[in-house]
């Protein structure tokens, strides 16, 4: 197989580029594309199901602490109701009974219950605190309940000096006015929003107006909330507002923040936006080791890919140059017949009246009897001479006109040993003058053949007179054998082998060449092989040589079996040798 | 013996007609088919027609044929040009004696034109003789 030429290497550079960006392009712009839509889509998806998940979550719990306080503040009214002005011993004893009420029926969450008279001053009390006569006279719940019929405190450290929160409710009894004031216990109250917890950062937790905790931060928490967060402005008819805003370190978070209905604190809800978004950042993260391994997958193919192809497609152009080569070349062959025989009809009369003029020439000197006797041998070899080089010339131009000839090409069907036979017996004579053993090896029962009988003679003669000028006088053995193709039925194989010096590999290629010779000038056209070599053509067999020099040169010649009559006849004597 | 050589190639036929008088014969030479023909009708006692096949205007194969319907007792021997033995083949089957290649030796040709002529004489002789038989016959 022959090396591209430079011209055609530089295409299949550009060719392989070319299907290489063709492929990237395609593959790459969808993948781009649907990975980014389907990632954005997901993402804002995912976005607002995060937050309207702590939407619903934050208003949940809104809810629920709103009717926890909602109903401790029903459980002091109801209290206040019946309460009726007395003795401080009676008010004590009041108190007394109905906080072990509360007590029983709701546990631990009333930490204590007091009256508080109008000047401020605890006026009964029954709790764990010693806190009788207390003065709350300057008391922000004190001066804020005494403005509305009831009053739920900010969180504050107080007089006993840990967090707390009041439920307050005005009295009015027998024309006085008295306070019924109670201490929510803290601890159960902020275990309410404590529980609430979501993924590593979530936490919940309430504040006051101020942005103020009103309920236990988790410890190490760097969230802080300005009031610009909590303001009552932000919320306009919603219930909750979403916000993302980093913590003091930076890291982004997201706040849910709703609004209480029966006191102005916030129930605030936040967490690392990361973690919040912990499951879709793991969904892409996938999506991304996908498409890296998509994007190498592609990167693959468009590099190995377009070479694969355009190796394919340079076979295939190589194939088609030596076929379109093998076409010149019997065009060529053909062209050459026609040009020959055109020169062999002119040539052949100029020489053959040059041969009878030198004859004439001849039969004139043997009537001169003046000229020397030298002089008149000299012209007689001149005269041989002239009609020895007229006989080569004819030799030639015959021999060109036999290669050009269409002549006796009417096929037949025949029986391939038959003619080997035949045109061994007309060799065999010549062979044995020279030395040379000519062996057969007959497939008996091979199929017919539809060949011009003269032409399948032709290549025959041809094939063993080139072996036996090859061999010269020193003899030796030319072995033709015919069978059935290996490779393929449907052809004949003929292989003439001979012993001789062989042929030189750099003349291989060019013996079907016409005038190709590598006999002595005047001893050969240098036409017979490329003779056989048209007819085999023609006649759709092929012809092909091996040959090593100094053991020989081996023939093969593959002939098509007559389609049409494949019935085999044995032969009479098989497997002859001769 | 008369012979007629018929050959568009005037140089040839003149050196050959020397060379073969210069051997006692009387060589005739036309340069065409339809001279032929006129030739042999007025020279009716020609034995032996030399024919190249190759030849402009009546080519050989035509000239044979004509000859052998008009005159068919003339011998004709082909001289081919070029190796088509297949239209020399052609000539045998249409009555022509032999054929030859271009350039001939010279004795050779004169050995077929004289087993030309004796197988000429031999139908004269034979055609005589049955006429002989025939007048014979008619005054038995």
């Amino acid at each position: 197989m022959l090396e591209a030429p430079a011209d055609r290497k530089g295409f299949y550079q550009i060719l392989t580029r070319k299907i290489g960006i063709l492929i990237l392009v395609v593959s790459f712009i969808p993948l781009v594309l649907t990975a980014g839509i389907l990632c954005y889509r997901f993402h804002k998806a995912y976005s607002e199901k995060v937050r309207a998940h702590i939407s619903e979550l934050v208003l949940k719990h809104t809810q629920n602490i709103d009717a926890f306080l909602l109903e401790k503040l029903g459980n002091i009214r109801y209290l206040a109701r019946q309460f009726s002005a007395g003795s401080r011993a009676s008010a004590d004893s009041f108190l007394a009974s109905r906080l072990a009420e509360l007590k029983d029926e709701y546990g631990d969450v009333f930490t204590d219950l007091g009256l508080v008279d109008e000047s401020g001053a605890q006026f009964a009390y029954q709790g764990p605190f010693r806190l009788e006569n207390a003065d709350y006279s300057r008391a922000t719940w004190f001066l804020k309940s005494k403005e509305s019929p009831f009053y739920i405190s900010d969180v504050f450290a107080g007089l006993r000096g840990h967090p707390h929160f009041i439920v307050a409710v005005k009295v009015a009894s027998q024309g006085q006015t008295y306070i019924l004031r109670s201490t929510i216990n803290f601890t159960a109250f902020n275990s309410l929003v404590e529980n609430i917890q979501i993924g590593k950062t979530g936490v919940a937790f309430i504040v006051n107006a101020q942005g103020e905790f009103q309920t236990h931060a988790r410890p190490g928490t760097r969230i802080h909330i300005t009031p610009s967060m909590v303001d009552r402005e932000i919320f306009r008819d919603k219930s909750t507002v979403i916000i993302k805003k980093p913590d003091t370190l930076g890291n982004p978070y997201i706040y849910g923040i709703s609004l209480f209905k029966n006191i102005d604190w916030r129930m605030v809800f936040c967490q690392d936006f990361n973690d919040a978004l912990r499951d879709l950042w793991k969904a892409e993260l996938l999506t991304l080791v996908v498409f890296i391994l998509g994007c190498f997958a592609i990167l693959f193919v468009s590099f190995t890919l377009p070479r694969n192809i355009v190796k394919l497609i340079a076979e295939a152009d190589r194939k088609n140059e030596a076929m379109n080569r093998q076409v010149v070349e019997s065009g060529k062959l053909a062209t050459i017949g026609e040009l020959a025989a055109g020169i062999a009809h002119e040539i052949n009369n100029p020489v053959a009246i040059m041969v009878e003029e030198a004859g004439w020439m001849g039969d004139l000197l043997e009537d001169e009897t003046q000229a020397s006797t030298g002089t008149v041998k000299e012209f007689n070899r001149a005269i041989e001479q002239i009609k020895t080089q007229g006989r080569r010339c004819k030799d030639i131009t015959h021999k060109l006109l036999s290669f050009a000839r269409k002549s006796d090409a009417t096929v037949a069907d025949i029986r391939i040993n038959d003619t080997i036979r035949e045109i061994v017996s007309l060799t065999a004579q010549m062979a044995k003058y020279n030395n040379i053993a000519i062996q057969t090896t007959l497939m008996p029962e091979l199929p017919y053949i539809r060949f011009s009988p003269a032409e399948l003679q032709q290549v025959i003669l041809n094939l063993i007179n080139n072996a036996i000028d090859a061999m010269g006088k020193e003899g030796g053995t030319i072995h033709i054998h015919t069978r059935i193709s290996p490779g393929d039925s449907r052809y004949i194989l003929i292989d003439f082998q001979d012993n001789g010096p062989g042929i030189p590999g750099h003349y291989l290629d060019r013996i079907f060449d016409p005038f190709f010779t590598t006999k002595a000038v005047g001893k050969g056209t240098g036409l017979g092989l490329s003779i056989c070599y048209g007819i085999i053509r023609k006649m759709g067999g092929k012809i092909e040589v091996e040959s090593r020099v100094g053991q020989g040169t081996r023939f093969y010649i593959h002939l098509p079996v007559d389609p049409d009559n494949t019935e085999i006849k044995p032969l009479n004597n098989e497997g002859d040798r001769s | 013996m008369k012979t007629l050589f018929v050959d568009d190639e005037k140089a040839f036929l003149e050196i050959l007609t020397k060379r073969l008088e210069k051997r006692g014969l009387s060589p005739s030479a036309v340069y065409g088919g339809e001279e032929a023909l006129n030739f042999l009708a007025e020279n009716t006692k020609t034995d032996v027609v030399v024919l190249d096949v190759k030849m402009p205007g009546m080519d050989g194969l035509e000239t044979l044929t004509e000859i052998k319907r008009q005159f068919p007792l003339v011998e004709v021997i082909m001289l081919t040009g070029h190796a088509t033995v297949d239209s020399a083949i052609e000539g045998m089957k249409l009555g022509a004696f032999d054929y030859m290649m271009k350039p001939c030796d010279l004795d050779l040709l004169i050995e077929k034109l004289e087993g030309a002529a004796a197988r000429k004489k031999d139908h004269e002789d034979k055609i005589m003789e049955a006429r002989l038989k025939e007048i014979a016959g008619h005054r038995v």
